[in-house]
């Protein structure tokens, strides 16, 4: 309990030294506001719109956890299909890696010819961009259980299904939730990526990173600190409600599962 | 159980293992197990030991000669045989009933029989009051009680061990040998024992197979005469450690041909 309020302690003494230099910054170098605001006007425009930029930063939860979620179904399903057999491992793996390396600001153009502009491409494209690590990671916790654990089953002449949901499926779940930790963090990404390119159908309203693209074209660089403020914010939200529920379904009997708090 | 009268538990027929191309691990084995026999098979490392419990559980398949279990195939005879692993092999995110009661479960057990079989493993083994605790909570000895206490829950007629305790400290180890001998003389199961340790062979068998290594083959047997029920003391007889010096001796002699 103490060494936390310490952690938090530290953690704001930095944030306070980061605050300073930025001041600082601005004080010695004469830089002008629209290329850098200083920290009150952000914290200022910020208030202003405070109503906005919650709307902005509520659409863009909602588009990185609808791509986080589907990647998780999905993943998960592939890492299935790919445990029933090396085969079909070594036959699908190396598209997961494509999905993996695919350039999507050069895809964003097809999918909104496709889904049309909106939440759902910017989901769409947030899912791509984060699956792959969930399929990498829940594919080898299903298929690095003990060889003996395989054999106690079998000596009870266990079926494929039971092997599957009562040995290869709980034994992966913490690969799982390794790859939903990795996977947290590029949802968020994608989604700002993709607001971007596929932002919002009405002009002046959407996710953070349409947002950010209007407030830079209107050169209202303080409000576009805040977005991306609030950007930052978002993505450490989703990490640590990852690694609360890791803590919480893990730390009974798996023996890395850590605390929220010790990241 | 169903075990038909007269039949041996385990009959190993001219049985040869062989990987591969690579040269025998096991060769012209011929073994008879009688029911309610404990034997102990001892040798050194890489003379097959393992693998012949692999082949009576039917995880692998002998290169030539045949096995019978009970007079079935290792396969048909499944339900009726129980692996101990090496390692405790425990299902890290289950509790200890929840482990002890994996077999009944996998089986389709129904739940009151599987309750009452728990509780009352629990109870034999020692491990009421760590029931629900999760196998990172427990010592390398307890957790060996749920692995053995897992085997037992299907009510196997035969226990195939594969070096249990090995990992464990030597008291542990002896009171866990005590405890496999209380077992058997209520249930009646019959046993493979594999080991490296002499004293530990010599203590629960009543019979001591040792291997030779290159390829792996029998090389010498033997019956250990000693008094019903062992109880710890016997450790400290002198007849206990003349049959210890006769097998350390035989074991000595197949390192060096």
């Amino acid at each position: 309990m103490k060494q936390r309020a310490i952690n938090v302690l530290n953690a704001l003494a930095v944030f306070a030294a980061l605050v300073g230099v930025w001041q600082l910054i601005l004080w010695v170098f004469q830089v002008p506001p629209f290329m850098l605001p200083s920290p009150r006007a952000v914290v200022r425009a910020a208030g202003a719109r405070f109503p906005m930029l919650l709307n902005s930063l509520a659409i863009t939860a909602e588009e990185s956890a609808g791509g986080l979620a589907a990647s998780i179904v999905v993943g998960v399903l592939v890492a299935l299909l790919f445990a029933q057999s090396r085969w079909v491992r070594k036959m699908l793996y190396p598209y997961t890696l494509l999905l993996q390396t695919v350039p999507i600001i050069a895809i964003a153009p097809l999918i909104i010819m496709w889904v049309g502009a909106g939440i759902p491409a910017v989901i769409l494209i947030a899912f791509i961009i984060s699956v792959a690590p969930i399929i990498a990671n829940t594919t080898q916790g299903l298929i690095s259980v003990d060889e003996n654990l395989v054999h106690l089953f079998l000596m009870h002449n266990a079926s494929r299904g039971q092997l599957l949901f009562k040995l290869r499926l709980p034994h992966a779940v913490p690969s799982l939730f390794v790859g939903i930790r990795i996977a947290s963090g590029i949802a968020v990404i994608g989604a700002i990526i993709g607001e971007l390119f596929a932002g919002s159908g009405r002009v002046g309203e959407g996710g953070l990173g349409y947002s950010i693209l209007y407030a830079s074209s209107q050169l209202q660089t303080d409000y576009m600190f805040a977005l991306v403020l609030a950007a930052s914010v978002l993505g450490f939200g989703f990490l640590f409600l990852v690694m609360f529920l890791e803590w919480y379904f893990l730390h009974r009997w798996h023996e890395s599962a850590r605390a929220p708090e010790a990241e | 159980m169903n075990s038909k009268a007269g039949v041996p538990e385990i009959e190993l027929a001219g049985v040869t293992k062989q990987y591969g191309n690579a040269h025998a691990v096991l060769e012209s084995i011929n073994l008879v197990v009688a029911k309610q026999e404990f034997i102990s098979i001892i040798g050194p490392s890489g003379c097959g030991k393992s693998t012949i419990l692999k082949l009576i559980a039917g995880l692998a398949n002998p290169t030539s000669g045949t096995i019978r279990v009970d007079g079935m195939t290792p396969l048909n005879a499944r339900e009726t045989i129980s692996f101990v692993f090496q390692d405790a092999t425990l299902l890290p995110w289950r509790t200890v009933k929840q482990n002890i009661g994996l077999g009944l479960e996998l089986e389709h057990a129904p739940n009151a029989h599987r309750e009452k079989e728990i509780a009352a493993l629990l109870d034999l083994v020692g491990l009421k009051n760590v029931a629900k605790a999760y196998p990172r909570e427990l010592s390398g000895g307890m957790k060996m009680r749920v692995s053995i206490a897992r085997a037992l829950a299907t009510n196997p007629q035969l226990m195939l061990l594969d070096e249990p305790f090995a990992a464990l400290d030597e008291m542990s180890r002896d009171r866990l040998n005590e405890e496999i001998l209380r077992l058997r003389a209520e249930q009646n199961w019959t046993a493979v024992f594999v080991t490296h340790s002499v004293s530990e062979a010599v203590f629960l068998s009543d019979r001591i197979v040792v291997l030779a290594t290159n390829p792996g083959r029998i090389h010498a047997e033997f019956q250990v005469e000693l008094p019903a029920p062992r109880t710890s003391a016997i450790r400290n007889s002198p007849q206990f450690d003349a049959i210890v010096a006769r097998v350390s001796h035989t074991l000595r002699e197949t390192l060096q041909s």
